[in-house]
């Protein structure tokens, strides 16, 4: 069983683990299919509806990646100034604070008020909502230098801006790269929610759109490729960092 | 290269820590502070390094040259201070990093062989021994080439053989500088110094010594008796403190 121990090969076996006992689930209870469609019933709707998901998928994917760029950046460069600035730090740590406690998926609907329908607010909204767990993480992980090499910083007479650079950005990466992770699980349901809110274009859209009309198996088709979406996001990150330590 | 002299109470925040202070210290040759551990040993280390912390000397620490101490001072602390995600070389160059001046990467490889770590000057701390990571620590105190340097229990975390080999190595490549030992082994005391103080709260106490040039040979007869005698007092010490 030793080929078992690949993870792709496990997480496959366990995807068609689960997808069987769907199908045999639906055989065995004779569930209508617009309640519960069969996997290969799926199948079938992704094959036939390739190209409408493919067109959505790109407005959503387009979306998702902008936003997470604009989030990711905007939360790098909070973080970075109020690790540099004492008084960053003083004035911007209590909004950060008072600005977390608010649900941002709760603003969905006054920035698709304020920003339309069209994409804008959809990146609004994935910006917002991955901005406050990458700048907490980072930022919790430029302050965390070791005593160490705090006392290094200080024995070689470091500037703060050089401080920064060299010891606590490195010293950080780890860090970011946890909030990373979470703004990965976040980013997906943000940009679905604000297509749910208002849209006429995406993924979340066109499920919204195909569960209205008991098109189940259309939804569950769109809902196989935003996973696939956020898993390829997953993958991407993994990727990325496995070199580092 | 400046002798110093340190004298008064030192405290830590608004506890005393050691009273009396009176530390004469040579230039160019090897000053050690034995004592045991939370004596305030460490803090000593921190005051003449320069170190951010609530210590501070009521009296005064003057040097022979009258030049002020910030940024003559090196310092080797117990856990190297190393970054756990540079290499040798990195580690070795970051106070010029830091510095903003260029770094010097020929001569920090140069001093890694010297400190006996050729081919290994692109391992991160990880793929180091514990000796080894001291060894990259002493190289960057090298490279800094600091007149005075404070070795902080530079060695505790070694093993025996080890410690022996890598006090050899510190005392040959450090001749010639100021140096601060900071440490609660006897015999790395007796081996390393050319001036030896025992520490308590009390204030501190000048040892008398063996002969002959450091680092000193363990084997040697006066070493071992001088050895003997002192864990004799100091045991005799925690045992009336007890």
């Amino acid at each position: 069983m030793r080929w078992l121990n690949a993870a792709p090969l496990r997480a496959l076996l366990a995807l068609a683990v689960a997808l069987s006992i769907w199908q045999v689930v639906v055989w065995l209870t004779d569930v209508p299919h617009f309640i519960l469609p069969s996997p290969i019933r799926v199948g079938e709707a992704l094959w036939v509806n390739a190209a409408l998901l493919a067109e959505h998928a790109r407005f959503t994917a387009t979306n998702l990646l902008v936003g997470m760029a604009a989030g990711v950046a905007l939360g790098v460069a909070t973080a970075l100034n109020l690790a540099l600035s004492p008084v960053a730090r003083l004035m911007l740590r209590p909004m950060l604070i008072f600005a977390q406690a608010v649900p941002v998926f709760a603003l969905a609907p006054i920035l698709t008020l304020w920003l339309g329908y069209g994409g804008t607010s959809k990146i609004v909204i994935v910006m917002l909502v991955i901005y406050f767990p990458v700048t907490s993480a980072f930022f919790d992980g430029l302050m965390r230098l070791p005593a160490p090499l705090v006392d290094l910083a200080h024995q070689m007479r470091a500037t703060p801006l050089r401080r920064l650079f060299l010891l606590q950005v490195p010293n950080a990466l780890p860090a970011l790269i946890s909030g990373l992770r979470l703004a990965i699980v976040y980013a997906p349901f943000a940009v679905i929610i604000g297509e749910w809110v208002g849209s006429s274009r995406g993924l979340g859209y066109l499920m919204l759109m195909s569960n209205g009309r008991g098109q189940t198996d259309l939804m569950f088709a769109a809902l196989s490729v935003l996973a696939a979406m956020s898993l390829l996001l997953f993958a991407t990150l993994e990727k990325l960092v496995s070199p580092a330590p | 290269m400046t002798s110093l002299d340190v004298r008064g109470d030192l405290w830590i925040g608004d506890a005393a820590l050691i009273r009396n202070l009176a530390l004469e210290i040579p230039a160019r040759r090897w000053s050690c502070l034995l004592g045991p551990s939370g004596v305030g040993k460490s803090t000593i280390a921190r005051l003449v390094a320069g170190l951010p912390g609530t210590q501070h000397l009521r009296g005064r620490l003057q040097t022979g040259d009258g030049v002020p101490l910030t940024g003559r001072v090196a310092l080797l602390a117990q856990s190297g201070q190393l970054m756990p995600w540079a290499d040798a070389v990195q580690n070795v160059t970051i106070g010029a990093r830091l510095r903003g001046a260029r770094p010097d990467r020929s001569r920090a490889r140069a001093l890694l062989e010297q400190v006996g770590l050729a081919g290994l000057a692109h391992r991160r701390p990880s793929e180091l021994s514990g000796g080894q990571r001291q060894r990259v620590a002493l190289a960057r105190v090298l490279i800094e080439d600091a007149p005075v340097v404070v070795l902080d229990e530079p060695f505790s975390a070694l093993d025996t053989a080890t410690r022996l080999a890598m006090q050899d190595l510190a005392a040959k490549l450090l001749k010639g500088r100021t140096v601060i030992l900071i440490t609660h082994d006897p015999l790395e005391a007796l081996r390393l110094s050319d001036r030896a103080w025992l520490l308590g709260p009390d204030g501190s106490e000048m040892l008398s010594l063996p002969d002959g040039f450091t680092p000193r040979d363990f084997r040697a007869p006066a070493l071992l008796a001088a050895q003997a005698a002192l864990l004799a007092r100091l045991t005799g010490k925690v045992a009336c403190a007890g």
